[in-house]
């Protein structure tokens, strides 16, 4: 805790990129990783990676 | 590699050997496959009269009074909404168009041929910015516009364009194309290095041709003025390079991608001509002075085929410039492009940015990686106003919508698995 008080947070921002910006704006250390929810439903995410088996092996 | 991936390979490998070339000009009725008297084609996904957004029923306002179908904007929508007029998608012909994309049977339009394949493309000559056909404007200053480019602009570009398709060194839009984005064109919202590259190669041929000094020098002028000149053309290279990827069995690359400024619809190379539709996008617009975002309608237009092809939005970071007409940041364009990357299957081989140490553009959307990422396709797009007549209100960046995306994988994943 005296560490994170003394030297600050270290951000890792996930999704939103605007809380990142802020952050930055405010010369804080962050990096920013692009991610998004799933916009399809589970079962079609598995079909789909079925189609692709082998592509990342 | 998967049977996907094999597809992808051969599908791309059509794209990366397309060789567009100016060919020639002709009268839609005349030239355009399946035109007919009585016939509308528009940008996007079909669309009846009644779902039509503002600026795509100014358009066909405005191309009803140009066809002479109607002598008032009261008779001309009574004409449209009768059911005498047929509507279908530019790309259902072989065509696009940017923004409303309205063809009718008595426009000029350029005639594209992807030599490696055979096939053709067709798109009308851009008028400009601003109040414009295009961008749903009807006004008598239109129609006349139209006209001069009918009976001026039409005759004196073909017969220079005709006489080089003949020569030697045929105009390469490919070449004309790699060569802008290395001058800060994305192709798509900026084309002032490809209509100056187009200008000076025909320049030589327009001044054997045209013998009328007075109106030559108006046609120069004209196309001088209009930065935006070689968008059509561009549009025109990109659906001749991507339409024989329609039907290869397998492939998950998009081959289309459209707005009719209701809806939004794309066509994927192993889902042959099936279009998968959901609402258009709203874009996200820097306005032209005196506009507010409620006068902007939701995104249109068949321009959209030029990040299907792998410029445009995609290849932004080549094009520092442009975020002062579309708004952002330098170092955003860089991040769009890199993005891309992501929902891509390649990189171009002909296409690259400098700015990205020569890196090939990101090219040939996979709709596998657009479903499993959730990163749908960026694009830098012009903005009409949703009320008809009212022409263009700004430019901006628009990102497509999923909907139509996973109901294509939907489909995808029944017929292949």
């Amino acid at each position: 805790m005296k560490k994170l008080l003394k030297e600050g947070p270290k951000t890792v921002n996930i999704g939103l990129r605007g809380f990142y910006d802020a952050l930055k704006q405010q010369e804080s250390s962050a990096i920013h990783v692009e991610w998004r929810p799933p916009i399809v439903k589970t079962d079609l995410l598995k079909r789909l990676r079925k189609l692709r088996k082998g592509r990342e092996q | 590699m998967t049977k996907v991936d094999a597809a992808n390979k051969q599908a791309l490998q059509k794209l990366f050997d397309a060789e567009p070339f100016l060919v020639g000009m002709g009268i839609a009725k005349d030239t355009i496959p399946g035109m007919k008297d009585k016939m509308l084609l528009h940008a996007g996904p079909h669309i009846t009269y009644d779902r039509m957004s503002g600026p795509l029923i100014g358009a066909v306002i405005g191309a009803t009074l140009y066809e002479g179908w109607a002598d008032s904007v009261e008779e001309a929508r009574e004409v449209l909404a009768s059911g005498e007029i047929v509507f279908e998608p530019c790309h259902e012909h072989a065509s696009v168009g940017p923004m409303a994309g309205v063809i009718s049977p008595g426009m000029p339009v350029f005639v594209v041929e992807n030599r490696k394949f055979g096939n053709r493309s067709y798109a009308t000559m851009n008028e400009g910015l601003g109040r414009v056909l295009r961008m749903g404007a009807f006004d008598d200053s239109v129609i006349t516009h139209l006209r001069w480019m009918e009976n001026t602009l039409f005759p004196i570009l073909k017969e220079a364009i005709e006489k080089r398709s003949n020569a030697e060194d045929p105009i390469d839009l490919k070449n004309i194309i790699a060569q802008a984005l290395h001058m800060g064109d994305e192709l798509h919202n900026r084309n002032k290095a490809g209509t100056s590259l187009l200008f000076r190669s025909l320049a030589p041929d327009l001044a054997e041709t045209c013998q009328d000094s007075e109106k030559l020098s108006r046609v120069l002028r004209f196309i001088d003025s209009n930065d935006h000149f070689f968008l059509n053309l561009g549009m025109a290279s990109a659906k001749a390079s991507l339409d024989p990827l329609n039907g290869i069995e397998g492939s998950s690359i998009v081959y289309i991608m459209a707005r009719n400024g209701t809806d939004f619809g794309i066509k994927v190379s192993g889902l042959g001509d099936t279009w998968f539709k959901c609402a258009a996008a709203q874009p996200d617009v820097l306005l032209f002075p005196g506009f507010t975002r409620d006068d902007v309608n939701p995104d249109i237009g068949d321009s959209a085929i030029m990040e299907t092809y792998g410029i445009g939005g995609f290849a932004l970071a080549a094009a520092p410039a442009i975020v002062q007409f579309v708004g952002g940041t330098p170092a955003d364009a860089v991040r769009y492009t890199r993005e891309m990357y992501e929902i891509c299957a390649a990189e171009n081989k002909s296409f690259t940015i400098p700015q990205l140490n020569f890196r090939g553009t990101p090219t040939g959307i996979d709709l596998l990686s657009v479903v499993e990422t959730g990163i749908t396709p960026i694009l830098d797009t012009g903005a009409a106003h949703k009320v008809p007549g009212k022409g263009q209100v700004g430019a901006g960046i628009v990102r497509m919508p999923s909907e139509a995306f996973v109901s294509a994988a939907e489909v995808f994943a029944e017929k292949y698995a």
